[in-house]
């Protein structure tokens, strides 16, 4: 009686995660780690910036994190996670060595492309620059193709910046860095306010601007409003949306933000799609 | 005095008053200049001064026991500092110290509390410009207040 | 490949059909009596079936009443949807060992062990939330196909409804009562006098292979007639009625309506209508270890959009109303589902009103939402 069994694929289905060793492992602030990975068998993740994966450890379960590093680099997938619950705990503890699960990339990304032959604004709270690091790697390796190329960066207080020691650099580089704090002590010597009011401050042409946005919603908000009434328009403005994610594939129904799913549709959304649905609450 | 017009209508908070109305508030303002780490004012201390900044940085500060000065927020080109010159008791609340070499207007409180009292006119322009910054310090604390990035997170 | 003319398929002669089916390797899974009502599992002959049966269905209720007469298949649809052969309601998609470094040793897929099916007694509106369902789960960029049966996979015996549903609707939504294509055969049972048969409509080569098995002959214009006939009664007697007229844009305008205060107060949040939904398709994926972790198995199952925990993310849930969840799932089936995948995710098939333990209708709420923005039906 013949059945219509198949034996194991011998490419693994995409919910299977694919290994990959932790090279290098930095502490960023108190809950927060950036780990490097090397896959274990095969080549190294290709991906766009502002694309996830879908990172695992052991079975502590599975969680969608950003990719942080540089998309044209061919060199390892970066990872910065703060650790929040058993999953990015457990991601958190990895060390160089040990084994994390990576299933992806997935996601829509930043339009670098698009953005050519303007200003771009790369607006970031808080754990949002993980997100957007890989946008200015790209942004700054094209560097003759933008017209000024800002970061906007603020966090919570000066101990808790990621990526510090590369700020410098990057502004060596050509990206005007402005970097605020919401407290401080007296030994930061730096600004100390919201994002929103950096925007103010900062000269660029606002009329052909793109602006990448990523933080907490609310200061996403905020920050829309502060780039409007400095003359960029939604339509120039992309924001990285977050919701429950379990998949990654548009089959687990988690993530939809009303009429799209985030894992397919974002998690990069131009503001203007996006923002009469963010005013309906509990969409 | 005759700079200061040209300063004070080149900023924000005073744009689009009349040069009468200019000349007023000029009349109270002089030049004043901060080295890195000098006080502007002291939290308990009579408030009866403020100041617009022409360039440099200002920090809002409260002293904490145990944790020494608190940054709440810096002030930079362009912005008003102090507030408490406006209402009884006239005192200041908090620190403000200059971050940087920093040139700024300073009104004399009193004085110009004096012309808004006889000049209404000039008093309801200065209040709804003050209000405006105040309004828009306003909403940024409260942002500061919800602590976004504290519970935040992309886990 | 349906041929005009159709065959007849006396009663006694449909025996022969599934014997031919089994003998082919297939396993048949047809309509027939459990715990009081009419659910779907492997049966072997007809006597399997519900002879002699039919539901009486309603907002909240349903019960089995014996008819006068033996028809077969003369009920509509039950607790269960055929989506629980395309998307298991719980599946281990893969086990594995920890190593030492927390690496996954040993890993194995859980190797697709699929009878070959066939499904006897699919109904217009099931073939329609069948495709729906198949699109959804593989129609993505990135599909997982590696648990459930595709489409492609099934044999389907469809059988024409010749009668309606207290709660059915699919005629407003454009999935039936009769099914045009998408099967390999299918049958509308006439009962006239002391004749019992079929008319089959074959859909397919291997459809035509099958009925060669059994007796058979063409049929007559008047056995076509009363074919006809039987398939007419049911879309007459549809037991609700929803206006698709600009659904989408109704309910994209309505989010802050009333209406979701109002229904959030009946809502239990049940989730039973996700549950019997055919096309409703959200699962969750749980990794799973032994006490010592040394194990580790991944778990995807059924979930509902009603529960709190469905929409968590960092220290809350974005949906924690009663409302808000209601409303997202009733938004969803009728109008998002149009922008994510192309089509609507209601085939009016009448579960969700019937096993709601309140009786909330879906058409009802549809209607009242329309009728409070107060201008007239531009006809239906």
């Amino acid at each position: 009686m013949p059945l219509a069994s198949e034996p194991c694929a011998h490419t693994a289905g995409p919910m299977v995660p694919v290994p990959f060793t932790v090279t290098a492992r930095r502490q960023e602030t108190a809950d927060t780690w950036t780990l490097e990975l090397d896959p274990r068998n095969g080549t190294p993740l290709s991906f766009d910036p502002g694309q996830f994966t879908m990172l695992s450890a052991g079975g502590a379960g599975e969680v969608p994190i950003s990719i942080s590093g540089d998309p044209g680099g061919g060199g390892a997938l970066v990872h910065t996670v703060r650790a929040v619950g058993l999953a990015t705990e457990a991601i958190c503890r990895a060390q160089p060595g040990e084994a994390l699960g990576v299933r992806g990339p997935f996601g829509r990304p930043w339009p670098v492309a698009e953005a050519e032959g303007a200003d771009v604004l790369v607006v970031a709270g808080g754990i949002g620059l993980a997100p957007l690091r890989p946008a200015i790697l790209t942004l700054l390796a094209h560097r003759e193709r933008y017209g000024r190329l800002l970061l906007l960066y603020g966090g919570r207080s000066p101990e808790q910046l990621l990526y510090t020691a590369e700020l410098d650099e990057w502004a060596q580089r050509g990206l005007e860095v402005s970097v605020t704090v919401d407290s401080a002590g007296p030994e930061w010597l730096g600004t100390v306010g919201v994002v929103p009011r950096l925007v103010a401050r900062v000269d660029f042409e606002p009329a052909s601007a793109a602006a990448f946005v990523c933080g907490p919603e609310v200061m996403m908000r905020f920050t829309v409003a502060a780039l409007a009434e400095a003359g960029v328009g939604s339509d120039g403005v992309y924001a990285s949306m977050e919701r429950n994610m379990q998949c990654g594939i548009a089959q687990c129904g988690h993530c939809q933000l009303g009429p799209t799913l985030v894992c397919r549709d974002g998690p990069v959304y131009r503001w203007s799609e996006l923002e009469p649905w963010l005013a309906i609450r509990e969409l | 005095m005759q700079g200061l017009d040209d300063l004070i209508a080149a900023s924000p908070t005073f744009a689009g008053l009349s040069p009468a109305q200019l000349e007023l508030i000029a009349g109270c303002g002089s030049n004043e200049r901060f080295d890195t780490g000098a006080q502007l004012f002291s939290e308990g201390a009579a408030a009866n001064r403020f100041f617009l900044i022409r360039h440099g940085a200002v920090a809002l500060e409260i002293e904490t026991p145990g944790r020494g000065p608190l940054t709440i927020e810096t002030m930079h080109e362009g912005d008003v500092v102090g507030w408490s010159w406006l209402f009884e008791p006239y005192k200041w609340q908090f620190d403000a110290r200059a971050t940087a070499p920093t040139a700024t207007v300073s009104f004399d409180g009193a004085c110009l509390r004096g012309k808004c009292e006889s000049d209404h006119e000039l008093g309801y322009q200065l209040m709804r410009r003050f209000a405006a910054s105040m309004l828009d310090r306003l909403q940024a604390t409260r942002l500061q207040l919800l602590d976004v990035y504290g519970n935040a997170a992309r886990v | 490949m349906s041929q005009p003319e159709g065959y007849i398929v006396e009663r006694d002669a449909l025996d022969g059909l599934l014997a031919a089916l089994c003998s082919r390797g297939y396993t048949v899974v047809g309509p027939t009596i459990r715990d009081g009502a009419i659910v779907y599992g492997e049966i072997e002959s007809c006597s399997e079936l519900p002879a002699g049966w039919t539901d009486e269905q309603d907002g909240g209720s349903y019960r089995l009443r014996r008819r006068e007469d033996d028809a077969l298949f003369g009920y509509n649809v039950g607790p269960h949807s055929w989506k629980r052969y395309q998307l298991p309601a719980e599946t281990r998609l893969w086990r594995a060992r920890v190593g030492d470094d927390g690496g996954l040793l040993e890993l194995a897929e859980t190797p697709r062990e699929q009878p070959r099916y066939a499904f006897l007694g699919m109904r217009s509106c099931e073939l329609q939330a069948m495709d729906i369902l198949d699109h959804v789960l593989g129609g993505g960029a990135r599909p997982d196909r590696s648990r459930g049966v595709r489409r492609e996979d099934v044999f389907v015996l469809a059988v024409q409804c010749t009668q309606a549903g207290g709660t059915c609707f699919c005629a407003s939504m454009g999935t039936g009562p009769t099914a045009r294509s998408g099967y390999d055969l299918a049958l509308t049972e006439v009962l006239e006098g002391d004749r019992h048969y079929f008319v089959v409509d074959v859909g397919s080569e291997r459809g035509a292979d099958l009925l060669d098995e059994t007796r058979h002959e063409p049929a007559g214009p008047r056995e076509q007639d009363s074919a006809a006939g039987a398939r007419a009664c049911a879309a007459e007697q549809m037991g609700r009625e929803l206006d698709t007229q600009d659904i989408r844009e109704l309910l994209y305008r309505n989010y802050e309506n009333p209406r979701w205060d109002e229904v959030a107060e009946r809502c239990l949040a049940c989730g039973n209508c996700t549950m019997v939904c055919p096309t409703c398709f959200c699962t969750s994926v749980e990794d799973v270890t032994d006490l010592a972790g040394e194990h580790v198995e991944r778990h995807q199952r059924w979930d509902s959009c009603f529960t709190v925990d469905y929409s968590h993310i960092h220290g809350g849930a974005v949906r924690s109303s009663t409302r808000s969840r209601y409303r997202q799932w009733m938004t969803h089936k009728l109008a998002t589902w149009i922008d994510q995948f192309g089509s609507s995710g209601c085939v009016g098939c009448g579960r969700c009103i019937t096993w709601c333990p309140v009786g909330i209708d879906i058409t009802e709420e549809a209607r009242a939402i329309r009728e409070s923005e107060g201008t007239p039906d531009a006809g239906s």
